[in-house]
């Protein structure tokens, strides 16, 4: 392995952040802010509770969610995409790393940039909501999966990007989406028995329920179902690149 | 002396079948510079980059110290560094950091005493803290420089190296070249500059349409295909070409006193002894005689021209 191939990867991302630290905290704290504002006090006036949960704090892991999985994709697709936009990545191609070390180096940087907002996001939940979290490890189990799955899934989206806007596409019209109609901000047991099974199809909607059971022992679907989605996403996301590597797909055609 | 790398029969083709190389085969030697010339698309980046891994290439293997790169890609690219053509690098990051980030990507273990000799070196230790959009582009292409020395390898890639830079820093980058080769680095460089080539290298490789028409040392290659002009300067005009001098097929300037007469050094007859005993027949005096060598540059164009006209017939 060559460990210090992924460090200067990963130390290298890293910096990025910490360049750019105010913007990439400020903008989850703000959202985060104002989710509480918008659903935690306007709608939250109106549904007290959900599943015996205070809907303020029912909100919090899905709100976690929905940063995580933005982050992570955004994170990781623009760490890969900026260096083929800017030709650096002749470096890393040349350099004797395979295939996994250089998606370890980039997805794991991704990964700890979201966990580092994911962390900011609980503590600032706290201002406005008690926040308890009954199964730490399963939790963290969940955040981390989590972060690392969608970080491939971004890797995937730099790997294939034609511009900048290529990045955005599939966060804005489908990951989006499905994190608000996944159960971020309710439980789908509130909508109609056909919604609910169409809720059924989406998969973030098993991630934000699992995760929400680790908070508060509540959920959708069963958590073994939501450790298996999580699971077969993320494999699928390793398959993917592998494949497309092992092509040299886009980057060394 | 060893075959530091070993290329046979590479072949690489484009996506959308644009064959890029065809049955390259090449071997180059540890300690020497080599230079890689072709017009614009003959396939020298595209050579320099399948060597590197950087790109794929379709069949034919490529040896570095007698290993294959893609079986021994870790061993192999260890010792190999890369200077692109263009100025790829993060312009928000500092000299410094970009330097070491390379090493590190190299499987490097972190050495800076080396980076700031190597800094030095190259006259960039006093911007080593500033970042890359803050460089001028001469410095810029040192910084890759510096980046595709930072883990120390023993065969170097510079593709165009001087491109467009001013001449005053295009002769600093041939003594850093030159120190490079002295310093035991193998190097290999594409470049437009004929002077360049001609400056640098030990042995020179025209590239065609992606095909590799001549392999030669300079100096032999030079003597093989170059022609040689002598110019004999007369006291007084040539009024008219009649007599002795009518038989040979010289050019004269415009105030007709200097005769110019081209010979190939290959040829068994150079008419040179002949010529300049007709010319002090024929009543001239000499003032001065001048020899001229023609440049790899003519050499250069002669054999694309020559072999575009092959393409064509073919």
């Amino acid at each position: 392995m060559n460990w210090y191939g992924i460090k200067a990867i990963y130390i290298h991302e890293m910096e990025r952040f910490r360049r750019t630290l105010f913007q990439s905290l400020a903008s989850p704290i703000i959202t985060t802010s104002l989710y509480f504002v918008v659903f935690g006090s306007a709608i939250g006036s109106r549904i007290t509770e959900i599943d015996g949960i205070n809907y303020g704090s029912y909100i919090v892991p899905g709100m976690i969610m929905l940063t995580i999985l933005t982050q992570s994709i955004s994170n990781a697709s623009f760490a890969f995409y900026f260096p083929r936009f800017t030709n650096t990545i002749y470096e890393i191609l040349a350099a004797p790393l395979s295939s996994f070390e250089i998606v370890l180096g980039f997805v794991g940087a991704a990964a700890s940039k979201s966990l580092i907002i994911g962390c900011v996001i609980i503590l600032t939940a706290n201002f406005f909501v008690d926040v308890r979290i009954d199964h730490p490890l399963l939790m963290m189990f969940f955040l981390i999966l989590t972060s690392i799955t969608f970080a491939l899934f971004g890797f995937i989206i730099g790997m294939y990007a034609e511009g900048f806007e290529g990045l955005q596409i599939i966060p804005i019209l489908i990951i989006t989406p499905l994190v608000f109609l996944g159960g971020s901000f309710y439980s789908i047991n509130m909508l109609p028995e056909f919604w609910q099974k169409i809720s059924l199809l989406n998969p973030v909607l098993y991630l934000i329920s699992g995760f929400r059971y680790s908070f508060y022992e509540v959920s959708d679907v069963s958590l073994f179902t939501s450790t298996l989605t999580i699971l077969t996403i993320l494999i699928g996301c390793i398959i993917f690149i592998t494949y497309t590597f092992s092509k040299g797909y886009r980057i060394k055609d | 002396m060893k075959n530091i790398l070993e290329i046979n029969s590479l072949t690489k083709f484009y996506k959308n079948s644009v064959k890029a190389l065809e049955n390259i085969n090449l071997n180059i030697k540890e300690g020497e510079i080599f230079a890689l010339l072709g017009p614009n698309g003959a396939g020298k980046s595209t050579l320099i980059n399948s060597i590197c891994g950087i790109v794929n290439f379709n069949t034919g293997t490529i040896k570095i110290n007698n290993m294959d790169i893609v079986k021994n890609y870790r061993t192999t690219r260890k010792i190999t560094g890369i200077v692109p053509q263009e100025l790829n690098l993060e312009s928000f990051e500092t000299v410094w950091n970009n330097v070491n980030y390379s090493r590190g990507l190299f499987g490097k273990k972190p050495d800076y005493n080396y980076i700031e000799k190597l800094l030095k070196q190259l006259s960039l230790w006093d911007k080593k803290d500033n970042k890359i959009k803050e460089l001028s582009g001469g410095m810029k292409r040192r910084v890759l420089i510096a980046k595709a020395l930072s883990h120390q390898p023993k065969l170097l890639f510079l593709d165009e190296p001087t491109a467009s830079v001013d001449v005053e820093l295009r002769k600093d980058m041939w003594d850093v070249v030159k120190q490079l080769n002295e310093d035991g680095v193998t190097i290999i460089l594409t470049t437009h500059y004929i002077e360049e080539a001609e400056e640098l290298s030990d042995r020179v490789a025209v590239i065609n349409d992606g095909k590799i028409i001549l392999v030669d040392e300079k100096d032999k290659l030079i003597k093989k295909l170059g022609e040689k002009t002598i110019k004999i300067e007369l006291f007084e005009p040539i009024k008219k070409i009649n007599g002795n001098l009518s038989k040979y097929n010289f050019t004269l300037d415009q105030t007709n006193k200097i005769i110019s007469h081209t010979y190939n050094l290959n040829s068994n007859t150079t008419d040179i002894t002949e010529l300049l005993n007709d010319v002090k027949k024929d009543g001239y005096e000499i003032k001065d005689i001048n020899t001229e060598q023609s440049s790899l540059e003519e050499i250069f164009i002669k054999l694309i021209k020559e072999n575009n006209n092959e393409l064509v017939r073919n």
